[in-house]
């Protein structure tokens, strides 16, 4: 039964990413990658980490598809739909493959995977999260909020000109 | 035993499915009857006795009518849209619990689950705008997606704070704490093996949190698109907005899915801030559709008082108002129960916030009116006053 899902759930993801990749036309692809990182919400289902699924569809599908989408709609409207071509695709791929080869090392050097339900209790991962990991946090924060400043300073109009 | 399981499942989400079409056949004539009362007319009265059967004379008309598709729709996502607003608002009602017990699958992450899947129907609303090949449609979706993106930030404020005041994502949990110990105790204890640091308040947030009422039910409004806050498909300025295209039972769709968000929005303030299905006397799935109906009925009741907002003026509402309180909000609730403060403290800084809030609008929006009155020699407040 696992088994089966999880063919599924890679068929839907793989499916998702190469419609990315393959389709000339900018909102489908923004909803192929919907469909693909609703499959990786439903991976963290699989292995018995809810929380983390519910923070999937909450940021990726519920935040940054829909800026994507917001981004694609606000450029010129004669060129929007195909403008899939890209010149950056070599970097693209050398980043990807490296990526893929960083988690085959990660998963072949720890292989030990366990089935056990880890419960996710909110007042731990809290209390690490302002304590342990305080300082990535922070950082985290302050980089969120130069983006968000830098946005304001960008889309602002100059009075004097 | 699968087999059974999975039959009992779609028995029960069937069941539900039916249980909210009702709700929003009420929903639709309760706002007919009520809009039609608060501008003097009578609202529905030839169908059927107290034109109870308007609604349905409604669906049958909406279904009955061509379904048309602009030729230059981009087709996969047209056909898509509805479907993406549709099921992120039935999937909510999984785990409002109607009583102690009646709940389809409930949930130690509940609230934030809800949250989390009202945030997919913004997406069907964008892609609907695009889909359709419109311009008002694009505008529409173009508003849709700056009005609930930034009304989602109070949204989820909110929530957190709600959150922090129970010990408790679970909406079981978080009505319990607002019950007297003795109801309370049995389901806190079930409880206990998720979350261990509950705090018992004893009665409705409401009192004790009225500025996280007020916040929920603005934003809440803005996120259903409700009048006020309905500028992304407002009628008069973009006719329709991402809708404008639709028609028949796709159509009715988008309608179906409104309405069923505003009751969830409806059921959640009952449960967050009333004490959900809890009473006296009467069962407790009664006292959880009495609560529910009386913000439906506040809903409905802004909606036939207010003008809607201009766009500008709702971005700036949402940033420069229910921002800095919901941050206050969640603030207050953490001083509150981090220092173990007594109850009636945490109402003593979420209203001093409210008020200085309102009595700042209050002043905004009346001082050209008072200055007016005071160039022209006139006293404010009447009619009478004017010659």
């Amino acid at each position: 039964m696992t088994w089966l899902v999880f063919t599924v759930l890679s068929g839907i993801i793989v499916g998702g990413g190469l419609g990315v990749v393959t389709t000339r036309n900018v909102v489908h692809a923004a909803l192929f990658l919907l469909v693909s990182l609703i499959g990786v919400a439903g991976f963290y289902v699989l292995l018995l980490s809810e929380f983390l699924a519910v923070v999937q569809i909450f940021i990726y599908v519920g935040a940054i598809v829909i800026v994507l989408l917001f981004g694609i709609m606000l450029t010129r409207s004669g060129e929007y739909p195909r403008i899939a071509d890209n010149e950056q695709w070599p970097a693209a791929v050398l980043m990807g493959l490296g990526f893929f080869a960083l988690l085959a090392l990660a998963l072949l050097t720890h292989p030990n995977l366990s089935d056990e339900r880890n419960e996710i209790n909110l007042s731990i991962l809290g209390e690490s999260l302002f304590t342990d990991w305080a300082l990535p946090f922070e950082i985290a924060s302050i980089l969120l909020l130069i983006a968000l400043v830098g946005a304001v300073v960008l889309a602002r109009e100059d009075k004097k000109s | 035993m699968k087999g059974l399981d999975i039959l009992i499942l779609t028995a029960t989400l069937f069941s539900v499915f039916t249980a909210l079409s009702v709700a929003v056949l009420s929903l639709i004539w309760i706002e007919r009857k009520l809009l039609g009362r608060l501008q003097r007319r009578l609202g529905p009265t030839r169908t059927g006795p107290f034109g109870l059967l308007q609604p349905v004379a409604d669906g049958i008309k909406l279904i009955v009518k061509e379904d048309l598709v602009p030729s230059w729709a981009d087709r996969i996502i047209f056909w898509t849209a509805p479907l993406l607003v549709i099921i992120p608002s039935f999937m909510i009602w999984v785990t409002i619990p109607i009583s102690r017990n009646l709940v389809v699958e409930n949930l130690d992450l509940g609230l934030f689950v809800i949250v989390a899947l009202l945030v997919i129907s913004i997406l069907g609303l964008v892609l609907a705008g695009w889909g359709s090949a419109n311009k008002y449609g694009a505008l529409g979706s173009l508003r849709a997606a700056a009005q609930l993106v930034s009304y989602e930030v109070p949204l989820v404020l909110v929530v957190i704070s709600v959150a922090v005041i129970s010990g408790s994502m679970d909406l079981r949990v978080i009505s319990a704490i607002q019950v007297p110990l003795d109801t309370a105790q049995p389901i806190l204890d079930e409880a206990r093996s998720n979350f261990s640091n509950f705090n018992h308040v004893g009665l409705p947030l409401i009192f004790i949190f009225p500025l996280g009422l007020v916040i929920f039910l603005l934003a809440g409004l803005a996120e259903v698109g409700r009048t006020p806050f309905d500028i992304y498909f407002a009628e008069s300025e973009i006719v329709g907005g991402p809708f404008v295209e639709y028609s028949g039972a796709h159509w009715s769709v988008f309608f179906l899915a409104e309405y069923m968000n505003t009751f969830a929005v409806a059921a959640l303030a009952g449960l967050l801030f009333l004490g959900g299905w809890y009473g006296p006397i009467l069962p407790e799935w009664a006292w959880f559709l009495i609560k529910t109906y009386f913000f439906v009925v506040i809903i409905f009741w802004i909606r036939g008082t207010f003008p809607r907002l201009r766009i500008d003026q709702l971005m700036a509402f949402g940033w420069k108002v229910l921002m800095p309180l919901s941050l206050m909000a969640v603030i207050t609730a953490a001083i509150y129960r981090f220092y173990e403060w007594p109850a009636w403290s945490l109402t003593l800084m979420s209203l001093s916030g409210l008020i200085v809030v309102g009595f700042a609008f209050y002043l905004k929006y009346t001082r050209p009116v008072l200055r007016l009155a005071k160039k022209y020699g006139h006293r404010p407040g009447g009619i009478r006053n004017v010659r």
